[in-house]
């Protein structure tokens, strides 16, 4: 296990050169909107990395909640399966989907669902699951500034504005005072419980975050409003380097998340030494 | 552990007359609760001075700004009453079920920003001359809809930062994301209602689905907060 | 384009500030366990 941690970071580093050079220089200048639009590049996959990890986050916490009592533990297994399932065969079934979304994505969104919630509940036990919690909010926070820093710097010389309450924004937006909100509970609570308390608001997020995207989304169907990055089809050029930065950046945030996992970890061993050495200390002293 | 055998609309239904009885019979929150929200409608109304067109277009957006400072004000007085009087290791202790307390106090907190809305809604007509071009009883259901929504995830929310350092900071920090599609959908219908130039159902069926989400969730996860620590 | 290069800046800008604290607490974590050692 030692040794894959230099190779994947010798990794990312090479992955992660070759995308800023495809980005910067081999990708295809756009029409409409000239260099600015490589901000793209950066924007975009880091939006994707911020989201999973979130999910990986969500993931996380119903599990915490949920494993220590049997029913809801099996009743949330086969819940997800049913999830998986359901993806699966809705993918085929149902006809039109709406614009934009492929069959095959549909399936495999719902089986990556019930993927990772299992590989997490397998490879991950109880208290690990907070430790990796944290983790991915933490790293997921930092991704998610990165979307909303480049976005505005996108807009600006694009559109004219820095910001606008379109679907997208809005919503990553909401996402991250969510989970920096998830962040100051975890920093600021005094409470033994405070994977407890921290898992009940990451559900609470996970629940908002839709609700917020179908309210803006009408919204904007109510007023037009200019929107960020249309959804139609892509040069396959700029496709090919967009999925590079995709792959630099997973290299990338598993990397940290992993470093910060191990720094957790340790930090937990260090805090229970710490507590059981207060606890002896006054007997030793007699 | 909760035993569900023990009547919860009994146990409610107590905890609810308690608490408007210590609150009528203090009066002392009741009374700074006011005074602040008449500072706040006097402050807005100094901050944005429009005429009549003007000011149905923005004060939907104000009234429930207003209202979501007095509601977070509220919030923190309800909760640390109960601390002070250890009155929360008692409920834990208790056979009730945590969602009677849970809605006890949540129907509590409601009646207590709803007044406040009463009392400084006539005030905010009065600075701004606000006088509703859409259909006015629609007020009604969003104001109450839209009051549920912050004061359920409120008392939630209180009752986390009770555990916290910075007791007081932490339930807007908490509360206020959690809120934004709520406050979208409340400003929103608002406005749409003051203006009369967009239906206001879109945003009351938004409200609606909200509430019965976040009621559903809170009632759910409130034992694991009362029971923490 | 200055706007392409400050995107890009300030990605990296984020992320190594992020590295930078995780280092810093690192430090700050072997020297406790040094000290937990000693005990």
């Amino acid at each position: 296990m030692k040794r894959v941690f230099p190779i994947l970071a010798l990794l990312t580093a090479v992955l992660l050169s070759c995308a800023l050079y495809e980005a910067l220089v081999a990708a295809p200048t756009e029409q409409t909107m000239g260099n600015v639009q490589r901000i793209f590049y950066y924007h975009v996959p880091s939006a994707w990395t911020a989201f999973l990890l979130f999910f990986i986050n969500f993931v996380c916490s119903i599990q915490y909640l949920v494993r220590p009592n049997p029913v809801a533990d099996k009743l949330t297994n086969w819940t997800v399966i049913a999830i998986g399932i359901a993806a699966c065969i809705a993918a085929f079934v149902i006809r039109p989907l709406p614009e934009g979304i492929e069959p095959s994505s549909v399936a495999t969104t719902g089986l990556a669902i019930a993927g990772f919630y299992f590989l997490i509940r397998k490879c991950f036990s109880q208290p690990r699951t907070d430790a990796l919690a944290v983790v991915t909010a933490e790293v997921g926070v930092v991704f998610c500034t990165v979307v909303l820093v480049t976005g505005p710097l996108w807009a600006r010389p694009v559109w004219g504005i820095w910001w606008t309450w379109d679907v997208r924004l809005t919503s990553t937006l909401v996402l991250w005072l969510i989970y920096v909100s998830y962040l100051m509970l975890r920093r600021f609570s005094t409470s033994g419980q405070t994977p407890v308390l921290a898992a009940a608001l990451a559900v609470f997020g996970a629940l908002d975050v839709p609700l917020v995207y179908f309210s803006i989304w009408i919204f904007r169907t109510q007023h037009p409003q200019p929107v960020i990055g249309g959804g139609g089809s892509i040069d396959p050029r700029m496709l090919h380097v967009l999925l590079i930065n995709w792959l630099a950046f997973l290299c990338f945030a598993a990397l940290v998340c992993w470093s910060r996992y191990r720094l957790e970890i340790l930090q937990r061993e260090v805090e229970e030494t710490q507590a059981l050495e207060a606890l002896l200390e006054p007997r030793s002293s007699r | 552990m909760s035993e569900s055998s023990a009547v919860p609309s009994g146990v409610t239904g107590a905890t609810l007359a308690k608490d408007l009885r210590l609150e009528w019979r203090s009066k002392d929150a009741l009374n700074s609760m006011l005074f602040f929200s008449l500072l706040v409608v006097v402050v807005f109304s100094f901050s944005f001075d429009p005429n009549a067109e003007e000011s149905r277009q923005i004060a939907g957006g104000l009234v429930w700004v207003a209202f979501l400072f007095a509601a977070v004000v509220a919030l923190n007085q309800t909760w640390a009453r109960e601390l002070r009087n250890h009155v929360l290791d008692a409920y834990r202790v208790s056979p009730a079920p945590a969602n009677s307390l849970f809605l006890a106090k949540a129907s509590g907190n409601f009646i207590f920003v709803a007044v406040l809305e009463i009392l400084m809604t006539p005030l905010f007509i009065m600075f701004y001359k606000l006088r509703a071009l859409g259909p006015a009883w629609q007020l009604i259901p969003v104001a109450a809809l839209g009051t549920w929504a912050l004061v359920v995830n409120g008392t939630f929310f209180a009752a986390m930062s009770l555990r916290t350092r910075s007791r007081e900071i932490m339930l807007p920090l908490l509360l206020f994301p959690v809120s934004i599609p709520a406050l979208l959908a409340m400003v929103n219908a608002t406005t749409a209602i003051l203006t009369g130039e967009l239906s206001a159902k879109f945003w009351i069926v938004l409200l609606s689905t909200y509430d019965v989400v976040f009621t559903i969730a809170c009632l759910l996860l409130f034992e694991l907060v009362l029971n923490a620590e | 384009m200055n706007f392409l290069y400050a995107a890009y800046t300030a990605t990296w800008i984020i992320h190594i500030t992020y590295l930078g604290t995780l280092v810093r607490r690192y430090h700050r974590l072997s020297g406790e366990i040094e000290e937990l050692k000693k005990k």
